[in-house]
C-alpha cells in the first residue's frame, strides 16, 4: 500500500476521507505529469466505442455494399451513407467496424486479465501463505510455463479448440497467471509474519479469512501496476492471434482479423485499411502501457526495477 | 561449468515434458481428437479405421507414453496436407525462421545499446525524450502491424527494401557450402531488413529503455567518479566502465525475450511471406493440419531452450562474479 508522506506532519491516524484524499492526490499527479491524464482520456474514448459502438457507429459494421467496394476514406455513399475512414474489399464501413472492434479488445484484454489475475492471486496467496510442497508444486509449474513461449501454445490450444471469445479469453488469462502469482507469493511471505496478521490469527479467523480478509487488501497495489502492463500486452496478443485467423469468428470484427483482412488489398495501395485498425491498437496499448508506467510511480517508486 | 550444464539440461528436460503433456492434453480436449485427422465426409468405418490406426481407442496413458516414445524420434506423424512427415515439413522451414530470429536479436543488442547509452548520457535533453518516445511507442506497436507499415512506405511508395523473398543462408552453411552461403549473406541481409526490424522493434524499445536505465545507476556510482577523476577519456569511461557492467541486465532481459521474438517471429513471417515455421503453421492452421503444428511448437520450444541456455553460459562469461 502506498502511504502518504508528509514532511513535518506528523501522521496520527488516517480519517475517514483517507480514499477521497488518495483519490484527490492521484487526480492532481496525473494532470501534473499530463500524459496519463492523456491516456485515461483515449482510455475513455476506447470504453464508450466499447460500450456504445451499437449507436455510434454509423453503419452496420457488417452491411456489405458491392456498389462500394474498396471506398476511399471521406466518400459519399448511396443512401446517405457516408464513409469516413473508407470501405473494406467487401464494402463494409472501416469506422463502423473499428468502433465494433474496441469491444473485443477490451473485452478479451480485461477479461483475460480477470481471469489470470484471479488464478494467479490464488496461488501466489497460497503458496506464499502454506509454504512447502504446495508453494515448490505451484512456483515449478510457473517457471515450466516461462520457460516457453506462451504464444506457442495459445496457437496450438486454438487451433485444437476452435476460435471465440471464450475460448481466447481463457488461454490468454491461464498465460498471465504466473506474474502474478511470483508477485502476491513474495508479498505474502513478508505480510505473514506482520503483527496485525499474528493479531488476527491470535483472535482466532480462519485461515481463509486472513489470506483473504486481512493480506489480500494488502497487496492489491502493485497488482493494479502489473494489470495495467498485462491489459496492453493481452490486447496485442489478442490482435496477434486474429491476425492468424486464430481469434473470434469471421463475422466478428476485430482490429487484428481487420488487419488480416487488409493483407489483400496490400498491393492495391488500399492504406486506410491497414492504417486506422493498427493506430487503435497502438493508441490503446500506449495507453495502458503509459497508466501502468505512471500508477508504478504514483503508487511506489520502488518497484521501478519489477517491471 | 559442467554441472551447471547438466543441471540446465535436466531442467530443460523437465520443460519438454512439460510440453509435451500439455501439447497431448491440448489434443485431447478437443472431444474424440480422431475427428481432426479424418475429413468431414468420413464414414463411421473410415472414422473407426482412423482411431484405431493413430491408436486413439488406446487408454490415455498408454497413448501419452506411446505418443513420448514417437516423438523422442521426432515421429509427430505425417503432415494431413503435405502427405509426408510432419517433423520433415518443420525442419525444412527452420533454418529461415532461425535466420530471422537471430537477425532480430542482433538488431535488438546492436541497436538498442547505443540508444541507451545516448540517452542516458543526454538525460533530460531532447534526444532523451525522443529516444524515450519512442521507446514507449515501441513497445505499443504490433509487430506485424509495423511489418505491414513497412511494406507500405519503404517496399510500394519508396520501392528500396523488398516485401517479400528470402535468401538462404544457413543451410549453405550447414551443408558446408561457405562460398555460398558467404557471397549470399548481402542478399539474405537485404531481405532481413523489414521483417528483421518488425520483429525486434519490440524488443529494441525495452532494452533501450532498460540500458537508459541500468546506465544511469552505474553512472552514478563511485567507481565511475574514480575512473574520471583518474583522468580517463570520457568515452573510456562509458564503454570501458560503465556500460560493461550496466549491460548485464540487458542480457538476462534478452535470454526473457526469446518468448516475444519467437512469438513475433511466427506473425511476422505472414506478412512477408517468409518460408519459415511461422508460415507453415499458418498453413496448417487454415488446414487443421494438427501434426506439424505440434511438431512446430515443440520445434520452437527447443529453439527456445537452445537459445536460452546459450544466453545463461554467456552471462556467466562476461559476469566473472557469476561462478558456474
Amino acid at each position: 500500500m502506498s502511504v502518504e508522506v508528509v514532511p513535518s506532519t506528523p501522521v496520527i491516524a488516517r480519517p475517514m476521507s483517507h480514499g477521497r484524499r488518495e483519490f484527490r492526490r492521484a487526480v492532481r499527479s496525473m494532470v501534473q505529469a499530463r500524459w496519463p491524464l492523456v491516456a485515461m482520456v483515449i482510455l475513455l474514448l476506447v470504453a464508450i466505442a466499447a460500450v456504445f459502438g451499437t449507436w455510434i457507429s454509423p453503419l452496420d459494421p457488417n452491411r456489405q455494399d458491392i456498389m462500394m467496394r474498396l471506398a476511399d476514406p471521406l466518400t459519399e455513399g448511396r443512401r446517405n451513407a457516408f464513409f469516413v475512414l473508407g470501405t473494406d474489399g467487401l464494402g463494409r464501413d472501416v469506422l463502423s467496424r473499428l468502433l465494433y472492434g474496441a469491444r473485443i479488445s477490451l473485452l478479451v484484454g480485461i477479461c483475460a486479465i480477470l481471469v489470470g489475475g484471479t488464478i494467479g492471486v490464488v496461488a501466489g496467496l497460497v503458496a506464499g501463505y502454506f509454504g512447502g510442497w504446495i508453494d515448490d508444486v505451484i512456483m515449478r509449474l510457473g517457471d515450466i510455463q516461462l520457460a516457453f513461449p506462451f504464444i506457442l501454445l495459445a496457437i496450438m490450444f486454438l487451433v485444437i479448440l476452435g476460435p471465440g471469445v471464450m475460448n481466447i479469453i481463457i488461454v490468454l488469462g491461464v498465460g498471465q497467471w504466473v506474474t502474478y502469482a511470483r508477485i502476491v507469493r513474495a508479498q505474502t511471505l513478508s505480510l505473514r509474519e506482520k503483527e496485525y496478521v499474528e493479531a488476527a490469527r491470535a483472535l482466532g479467523d480462519s485461515t481463509f479469512l486472513i489470506i483473504f480478509r486481512t493480506i489480500l487488501p494488502n497487496i492489491i497495489a502493485p497488482l493494479t501496476v502489473i494489470a495495467s502492463f498485462n491489459v496492453a500486452s493481452v490486447i496485442l496478443s489478442e490482435a496477434s492471434l486474429s491476425f492468424l485467423g486464430l481469434g473470434v469468428p469471421p463475422n466478428v470484427p476485430t482490429w487484428g482479423a481487420m488487419l488480416a483482412d487488409s493483407r489483400d488489398q496490400l498491393m492495391a495501395n488500399k492504406w486506410w485499411l491497414a492504417f486506422f485498425p493498427g493506430i487503435a491498437i497502438v493508441l490503446t496499448v500506449l495507453a495502458f502501457n503509459i497508466l501502468g508506467d505512471w500508477l508504478r510511480d504514483f503508487l511506489d517508486p520502488r518497484l521501478k526495477t519489477m517491471a | 561449468m559442467w554441472t551447471f550444464i547438466i543441471r540446465r539440461l535436466l531442467q530443460s528436460a523437465i520443460v519438454i515434458i512439460g510440453v509435451t503433456l500439455i501439447t497431448f492434453t491440448a489434443l485431447q480436449m478437443s472431444g474424440d481428437p480422431t475427428y481432426l485427422y479424418v475429413s468431414e465426409r468420413a464414414t463411421d468405418e473410415e472414422i473407426q479405421r482412423t482411431r484405431v490406426a493413430l491408436g486413439f481407442d488406446k487408454p490415455l496413458p498408454e497413448q501419452y507414453l506411446t505418443f513420448l516414445g514417437k516423438l523422442a524420434q521426432g515421429d509427430f506423424g505425417n503432415s494431413l496436407s503435405y502427405k509426408r512427415p510432419a517433423i520433415e515439413a518443420v525442419m525444412d522451414a527452420l533454418p529461415a525462421t532461425l535466420e530471422l530470429t537471430l537477425f532480430a536479436m542482433m538488431l535488438a543488442i546492436v541497436v538498442a545499446i547505443p540508444l541507451g547509452v545516448v540517452a542516458s548520457l543526454n538525460r533530460g535533453s531532447p534526444v532523451d525524450g525522443s529516444i524515450m518516445t519512442m521507446g514507449m511507442l515501441g513497445q505499443s506497436i504490433p509487430s506485424f502491424w509495423l511489418g505491414i507499415m513497412m511494406i507500405m512506405f519503404f517496399g510500394l511508395q519508396l520501392r528500396i527494401l523488398p516485401i517479400s523473398g528470402h535468401v538462404p543462408f544457413i543451410t549453405p552453411l550447414v551443408q558446408g557450402n561457405f562460398v555460398e552461403a558467404f557471397t549470399n549473406l548481402p542478399q539474405a541481409l537485404y531481405y532481413l531488413i523489414m521483417p528483421g526490424f518488425a520483429v525486434a522493434f519490440y524488443s529494441i524499445s525495452r532494452n533501450a529503455r532498460l540500458v537508459r536505465s541500468s546506465m544511469l545507476e552505474v553512472l552514478g556510482q563511485d567507481f565511475v567518479r574514480t575512473a574520471r577523476a583518474k583522468g580517463i577519456s570520457e568515452t573510456a569511461v562509458v564503454v570501458r566502465h560503465a556500460l560493461r557492467n550496466a549491460w548485464l541486465p540487458v542480457v538476462t532481459m534478452i535470454g526473457l525475450e526469446f518468448g516475444f521474438l519467437i512469438g513475433g517471429v511466427v506473425v511476422v513471417e505472414m506478412v512477408f511471406s517468409w518460408p519459415g515455421i511461422g508460415r507453415l503453421v499458418f498453413n496448417a492452421i487454415n488446414q487443421r493440419d494438427i501434426p506439424v503444428v505440434q511438431a512446430a511448437v515443440v520445434v520452437l520450444a527447443l529453439v527456445f531452450i537452445a537459445l536460452n541456455l546459450i544466453v545463461d553460459l554467456i552471462y556467466a562469461k562476461i559476469d566473472p562474479r557469476v561462478k558456474l
